[in-house]
């Protein structure tokens, strides 16, 4: 996807080129809170600012710039996108809203997709005119991917769905869906029988459901099919390949090989911010950052903060990972969505007694971000399969103990 | 520092990663937990052959410039050999010798540099004086004193904790010296009146130091004008080599506890079965892999200023809590057996409160941390 590789000049030009862009262009306080995540988008108003915002990056050339041109891509070197990413996570600009799209379905497609499916589906991610929505969790199955019920039945050159599809971010505004189903349930192997298809919302038969979330808000919903029936065109990949499918689009979303259009899709918490809000808090009428308590406090998290970071470094140094080979990337989701989770929370305990307040009161801090943001952060650590469930997997895969 | 945007990268040589597969190959035929619990028995302090084997690998001038007989690396080698010493638990004078030559080289005269530093490459024990019966961390409190009389010192005080002083061909003790700290070197000869501690960690030989009728001559005091400079350099390089050693020990504790709860059954359930043991022994994982990413980080900064220093007392803090936790929960998740000396958990426990106790635990470099950083 990318042409000759920019000279470090020429990268250096860029990098001032994108941060002028980005102090000039960045919206305006739009007079509400927004969300840290795409799956955090409650009301229409967020949804159309944060699309707008997207709209603006790509039409200023800074989305997709390692795409292909033909698809509107930007045929240009992987390593421009990553200044552009960068630059958007320091200056701390709102994400990019069509997450799925651009980090999902878009590398899936752009890899495994018909030239007819890349002609139809890229431009659309890139603009954020096409939101797309994932389908793989189901009410029953939390974090059980390959027992997928959902019913896709082959009726002639269609197929009939049925079923439910839980978490589905976006789900109300979204024009298409990547969808995991049952094509076949009468293999021997569960994995066998699933198929991985590209779908449109809006047909008969398909209904959105907002669920309202612990944080008061909505933005995750469930979406109820019944006998909704599409093309056989929107498979990707073979009928009953859908496994294989459906772990290449993981691997795409955890960024594992790259493809993705770029742009950051997460505002994680750091622990600056919380130094930040310790130096305006107070305790016994001074700073909350004289208090010895919270001073070690804040230098565990710091620590923490930090050794995050050098896990990423470490993880890439092959004799330094010799005797548990899969031990930093399996364990990077754990120790990193219950870090957000005890930074958002101690935050919270710095306010005083003004932690009780929530989003909406004018005295609550940063507009109640704090408080919305550590209940937000449970969705780290119970999607993609909870923090027990992680602890079993690293116990079992990493350090070869028994099955519980 | 916090700026979240910059990435601290480790760097790790060539040198390093050679170094870090022959001292886990020879720790692991040399230090199994059969000849461990022999050295803790045994009567001498050393195992003289396995001790010239070290020097013949080179292992005790690897931070030592070539000009005096060493390799001229750096102590980030020095790391990767302690590290795998750490995890089997072996209690050699090489940290200890380690940290003597730094001493000499951070404030030695060019005299006392030539006398000593190539007998400590080719094997010569050397060892710092520098805890007092306070007990406190502080360097440069001292009680201990040398006072001048025409070209003769004479010593005064108590020094606590003097690693394999019984061995040692050199003692550089630390004392109060017309009113500031001074560095002075004591020959084995000079030596008159050493006890044995009693200490939790027994694969430590520990001496006190009653230096009440010593006297050495005046050229035996290490450059005064670099001694300050030279205590905090010491004291760095020792929070780094505990640390590995710590970051070993961790791994060894929780090998310990994975091969009893993949063998042990209760109930009729292979004890690791029960999510009890089995998230805290994970817990145990990941603070070690954390310590561990933050001890070659700070062997990556070493001596980068501040931010070497912020990288050092980072990994001294997560290293030794890392360690305190996965060794005390070694002693739980062995029930009964665990309360046994038999059972190897107490020795990693013990090696865990010994590497807390020295050079600071983790509150205490948190506290000197958040006055670098808040």
């Amino acid at each position: 996807m990318s042409t000759s590789a920019p000279s470090p000049a020429e990268l250096d030009d860029f990098r001032r080129e994108v941060a002028d862009w980005f102090t000039a262009n960045k919206p305006k306080d739009p007079g509400f809170l927004l969300p840290q995540s795409f799956m955090e988008v409650g009301t229409d108003e967020q949804f159309y600012f944060l699309r707008d915002w997207q709209k603006k990056i790509y039409e200023a050339g800074y989305l997709g710039m390692a795409w292909p041109k033909e698809y509107g891509g930007g045929g240009k070197p992987q390593a421009l996108q990553d200044i552009v990413t960068r630059e958007m996570v320091k200056q701390k600009l709102p994400f990019m809203t069509n997450t799925i799209g651009l980090n999902w379905a878009g590398p899936l497609i752009l890899n495994m997709g018909t030239e007819e499916q890349k002609k139809a589906y890229i431009p659309g991610i890139l603009s954020a005119d096409d939101i797309w929505c994932q389908g793989f969790s189901e009410p029953d199955h939390g974090s059980d991917l390959g027992n997928a019920q959902l019913k896709a039945t082959r009726d002639g050159n269609e197929f009939v769905l049925n079923g439910s599809k839980i978490w589905t971010s976006l789900g109300r505004h979204a024009k298409y869906m990547i969808l995991l189903a049952r094509t076949n349930p009468n293999t021997n192997n569960k994995y066998e029988g699933l198929s991985f298809f590209l779908i449109p919302m809006q047909i008969p038969g398909i209904e959105v459901q907002p669920i309202k979330k612990l944080t008061g808000e909505y933005g995750f919903n469930q979406t109820f099919f019944t006998d909704a029936r599409i093309s056989e065109s929107c498979l990707i990949g073979k009928e009953g390949g859908g496994w294989a499918v459906a772990m290449a689009t993981l691997a795409f979303e955890r960024g594992a090989v790259g493809g993705q259009a770029g742009g950051h899709s997460m505002m994680s918490k750091h622990v600056s911010e919380v130094v930040a809000l310790a130096k305006v808090a107070r305790r016994n009428g001074k700073p909350a950052i004289e208090d010895p308590v919270i001073r070690d406090q804040l230098l565990q998290f710091i620590i923490e903060e930090r050794s995050q970071a050098l896990n990423g470094s470490r993880g890439r140094i092959k004799a330094l990972n010799q005797e548990r080979p899969g031990s930093l990337a399996m364990s990077g989701k754990l120790v990193g969505s219950e870090y957000q989770r005890r930074l958002n929370q101690f935050a919270l305990s710095l306010q005083g007694s003004n932690a009780a307040y929530y989003v909406g009161d004018p005295l609550a801090y940063e507009g109640g971000l704090w408080q919305r943001s550590y209940f937000n952060a449970f969705s780290a650590t119970i999607g993609g399969g909870t923090s027990e469930v992680q602890h079993n997997i690293i116990g079992e895969r990493v350090l070869g103990l028994p099955k519980s | 520092m916090l700026d979240s945007n910059k990435k601290p990268t480790i760097l790790f040589s060539d040198e390093q990663e050679q170094l870090l597969e022959v001292a886990t190959n020879f720790c692991r035929d040399r230090f199994p937990m059969s000849e461990t619990r022999k050295r803790i028995e045994a009567k001498e302090d050393l195992s003289k052959a396995l001790w010239d084997e070290m020097a013949g690998l080179g292992w005790l001038g690897i931070a030592v410039p070539e000009e005096f007989g060493g390799s001229g690396l750096t102590l980030a080698e020095v790391v990767t050999v302690v590290e795998p010493m750490g995890e089997h638990l072996a209690g050699t004078p090489l940290v200890a010798t380690t940290l003597a030559a730094q001493a000499l080289l951070a404030a030695g005269t060019s005299a006392q540099k030539e006398t000593w530093l190539p007998k400590i490459c080719e094997g010569a024990i050397a060892t710092l004086a520098l805890s007092e019966p306070s007990g406190d961390w502080s360097l440069t409190s001292l009680e201990a004193t040398a006072t001048k009389s025409g070209d003769t010192l004479t010593l005064k005080g108590t020094k606590t904790f003097v690693s394999d002083a019984a061995s040692a061909d050199l003692v550089i003790a630390s004392v109060s010296y017309e009113g500031k700290a001074a560095l002075v070197l004591i020959e084995k000869t000079q030596l008159n009146n050493i006890t044995r501690e009693i200490v939790i960690d027994e694969t430590r030989r520990s001496y006190r130091i009653e230096l009440d009728g010593i006297t050495v001559p005046a050229s035996a005091l290490l450059d005064i004008s670099k001694t300050e400079a030279a205590l905090a350099h010491i004291e760095q390089a020792a929070c780094l080599l505990l640390s590995a050693e710590a970051c070993g020990g961790t791994n060894g504790a929780i090998n310990v506890i994975v091969e009893y709860l993949k063998t042990r059954k209760q109930f009729e359930r292979y004890i690791g079965s029960y999510q009890a043991l089995k998230h805290p022994t994970v817990d145990a994982l990941l603070a070690m892999e954390a310590a561990r990413s933050h001890l070659y980080y700070a062997a990556t900064m070493f001596g980068e200023g501040i931010e070497g220093e912020i990288a050092v007392r980072m990994a001294k803090a997560t290293s030794s809590s890392a360690l305190a936790f996965a060794s005390d929960r070694a002693i739980q998740f062995h029930g009964g057996f665990g309360f046994t000396y038999d059972c190897d958990a107490q020795l990693y426990r013990r090696r865990g409160i010994w590497c807390e106790a020295q050079f600071g635990d983790a509150a205490h470099h948190r506290a000197k941390l958040s006055d670098m950083l808040l």
